[in-house]
């Protein structure tokens, strides 16, 4: 079953670019909303400069996840939208309604009532989106979900159980928090205002503080969980104490870089912090992928659909790989704020 | 009504909310490229003006797509989780190939939209081909899933257990050809005549403007041979109908009874109680002649069938609609086309205008109602002929709760989208600037 794990494996990546990518489009989102002082305009404006040229790309992670799920986890994807059918709707609401306000927010003429109005929506919809992807990351976790694979995976539990809990929750602001952390140490990157960028580094500490704080909180309720392995290797395995090390440091360095004002490094620490979590959650969440009942072995499709799969994400891979390169060298290289606000200004964007 | 009504309602909902982004997405890229190729060969800032002006347009609209897309690529598994449990892991691979096409798009729609000043313009022009060409495939791949579902195979059904399961074989169903065929004809269709419309809107307030007189012709010289074209294409999908479909040939043309020389029916209101359709116009052996070649072959009716395997009878009238909306698009075409060929130029009577005014909404009507010939023609089956609908529907109760929230969100979303344009518009170029002081 190397090629069912393969798979898995290759899920957990697109996890982990869809959080360091997708993720900090949601946070920007957040810095939108909590946008003030003297320079609230400004930073609205590099809230929508800095995701423009970009946040389609990011988006097609999330949809790589779920083409991978349905066609290699067919019964676990099945389980997945059965149980966890009402905060996955809510979830596509909220993206449904980002994706809109955005554009309506950038392309309609009317003044800054109307934008305003399409701001808040925009605001408030990437601040609900990840926290429900979060709820549905941990309600996997916690072992509430029950299914029967000797009865074709019928789902055994509520539609409200399984993520009404303590656990799933703190998993979502956890995921949150993350994602504004994120957005703000990226920001500091995208513009060469020293102010704007100052702006951002405390917003970036701010958020630091609350992934620390979140991470506990959803460390310490996963005890509350009923699925034993799960919390057992996030807290006491030999491996997760690795990831857990890996983020520690990668947050105090992250944490030293902004506060000593080192942008470039300090976006990259970031990141790095990211990546430890999703991958330490991976490593927890392992075999399972729907904890306790549905795993990477019992739930994959026939072997010949996987093995096609993987050489699609390979050809898909060696070309689709540069052209991401292209976008972000062509955007994100050198900090673009001042010079795109000027061509919108112009009404050339 | 029952949840299985509420979740197919809410499905076609999102499709059919969804469709008419796509279709856009498709062609609209294709029209951008052609009108920044001419600005880049004659250097008349008019084109450039156009093009930018389409780009702010269907920034909206791509974006709009994209995530009502990634609604339906949930809602499959949101409604209904049984088909997915089993359709995943054969029809997955189009799915997967969709994928990357969508990524394509998306990676160059940015470098499109924002690179203006930040790539050189072969670069440009080349991310805008990318993405009308990434669009069309998206468009291939997620419509062989779709035929699959209509035509399936590659696989062995044993006792609701699915074996041998080939998905190269599922991926080549032999339904996929007229049906991709026919789509992307009605997306460019569709879109070139939608936006010639709005440009002879315009045009009959302000004659005198050159630029919309070019985005008029640019759309129409897209519009008009996909709509002389698709009356042909759509021959060739109802022969594959009556091929591999009898039972939807048949309530598509409410024929009740297996007969030699069926005629082809014009209208007509069916009724299922006494078995006939009246007030149709009918054409003697036309039907038989259509669907399989000569006027004395059978056409099996709905009555070889039992009748709850029936798909409801509004398909009639959706395919009679459609077939209306076709022809009087390719009606207003042949007069367009004509001019051309013998003038050298479209029409520039305020007559033909109007008309296009009025032909505006018609092509995305019928890509509407093509999608419930097909799709509702299905009914009621999920997987046709191996999987009912009503056995692969979620089972969570109260189904209606979402589909209430999901008309009332397209809903707002659809006039919103329609607001942003209109204003676009308006401020857009070739428009007097008084007009612009007052908005």
């Amino acid at each position: 079953m190397t090629l069912a794990w393969t798979v898995a494996i290759i899920i957990l990546v697109a996890m982990i670019v869809y959080a360091l990518l997708g993720g900090a489009d949601f946070g920007a989102g957040v810095w939108d909303l909590l946008a003030s002082g003297p320079r609230a305009r400004k930073q609205r404006d590099l809230v929508a400069l800095s995701i423009g040229p970009v946040w389609e790309a990011n988006h097609v992670w999330l949809i790589v996840i779920v083409v991978l799920m349905f066609t290699c986890f067919p019964p676990a994807f099945a389980v997945l939208m059965t149980a966890l059918h009402v905060p996955l709707a809510l979830a596509l609401l909220g993206i449904l309604a980002r994706a809109s306000s955005y554009v309506f927010r950038n392309y309609d003429v009317r003044g800054d009532r109307v934008q305003a109005r399409w701001s808040l929506v925009f605001s408030v919809a990437s601040i609900v989106t990840p926290i429900l992807l979060g709820i549905v990351v941990g309600a996997v976790s916690t072992g509430r979900i029950r299914a029967a694979p000797k009865e074709n995976f019928r789902v055994l539990t509520g539609y409200f159980a399984p993520w009404v809990h303590p656990f799933p929750f703190a998993v979502g602001l956890f995921t949150l928090s993350l994602f504004a952390f994120l957005a703000a140490a990226y920001m500091t990157r995208e513009t060469a205002d020293p102010a704007l960028q100052d702006d951002f580094r405390r917003r970036a500490l701010l958020a630091q503080i609350g992934v620390v704080f979140f991470g506990l909180a959803a460390a310490f309720v996963s005890r509350l969980a009923e699925h034993e392995p799960f919390h057992q290797t996030l807290l006491s395995g030999t491996w997760s104490w690795l990831f857990f090390a890996g983020a520690c440091a990668a947050a105090i360095v992250s944490t030293a870089l902004l506060v000593t004002r080192r942008y470039r490094l300090g976006r990259v620490a970031a990141g790095a912090e990211v990546t430890a979590v999703v991958a330490g959650w991976g490593f927890a969440q392992a075999p399972f992928l729907i904890a306790p009942d549905v795993n990477i072995e019992n739930s994959a499709a026939p072997a010949i659909t996987l093995r096609l799969i993987i050489i699609i994400l390979g050809v898909g891979a060696v070309t689709l790989l540069p052209s991401l390169y292209y976008l972000y060298r062509v955007f994100k290289r050198e900090p673009a704020f001042e010079e795109m606000s000027h061509e919108r200004a112009g009404g050339e964007l | 009504m029952d949840d299985v009504l509420f979740a197919r309602t809410q499905m076609g909902i999102s499709l059919g909310f969804h469709i008419v982004f796509a279709a856009i997405g498709i062609a609209m890229p294709l029209l951008m490229v052609i009108s920044e190729a001419a600005w880049l060969k004659t250097k008349d800032p008019e084109y450039l003006a156009l093009t930018k002006a389409w780009a702010k347009g269907s920034a909206v609209l791509i974006a709009i797509g994209a995530a009502s897309g990634t609604v339906l690529s949930f809602e499959l598994g949101l409604l209904f989780p049984e088909f997915m449990k089993h359709a995943g892991g054969i029809i997955g691979m189009p799915f997967g190939l969709e994928g990357f096409a969508f990524f394509a798009e998306a990676i160059f729609i940015g470098i499109y939209l924002y690179g203006w000043n930040r790539v050189p313009p072969r670069w440009h022009l080349a991310s805008g081909v990318i993405v009308a060409f990434a669009g069309c495939l998206s468009a291939v791949f997620v419509i062989t899933a779709n035929a699959w579902m209509n035509h399936p195979r590659g696989f062995r059904y044993e006792n609701g257990e699915f074996f041998d399961i080939s998905p190269w074989t599922a991926m080549t169903t032999p339904y996929a050809i007229h049906e991709i065929i026919h789509m992307v004809v009605a997306a460019y269709l569709a879109t070139g005549i939608l936006v010639a419309g709005i440009h002879a809107f315009i045009l009959l307030r302000h004659p005198e403007s050159t630029v919309h007189r070019k985005a008029f012709g640019m759309a129409m010289a897209m519009a008009i041979p996909m709509a002389i074209v698709q009356p042909f294409v759509g021959d060739i999908a109802s022969r594959q109908v009556a091929r591999f479909q009898p039972l939807k040939l048949a309530a598509m043309e409410s024929q009740y009874k297996t007969e030699a020389r069926a005629p082809l029916r014009i209208g007509g209101v069916p009724s299922h109680e006494g078995r006939e359709t009246h007030y149709a116009i009918e054409i003697p052996g036309f039907l038989s002649f259509l669907a399989y070649g000569e006027r004395d072959a059978v056409v099996k009716g709905l009555e070889e069938w039992p009748e709850e395997d029936w798909p409801p009878a509004v398909v009639h009238y959706a395919f009679q609609l459609m077939v209306a909306l076709g022809m009087l698009m390719f009606a207003l075409s042949l007069w367009g086309a004509l001019e051309w060929i013998f003038k050298k130029r479209l029409p520039r009577s305020r007559a033909f205008l109007a008309c296009a005014v009025a032909a505006a909404p018609m092509g995305m009507l019928a890509i509407e109602f093509g999608w419930i010939v097909t799709e509702v023609g299905r009914q009621p089956w999920i997987i046709y002929e191996v999987m009912r609908t009503a056995e692969a529907v979620t089972p969570m109760p109260g189904l209606i709760a979402p589909l209430i929230v999901t008309c009332a969100v397209y809903v707002f979303l659809s006039v919103a989208v329609i607001a942003v344009l209109y204003r676009q518009v308006r401020i857009g170029p070739g428009m007097p600037p008084a007009q612009v002081a007052r908005t």
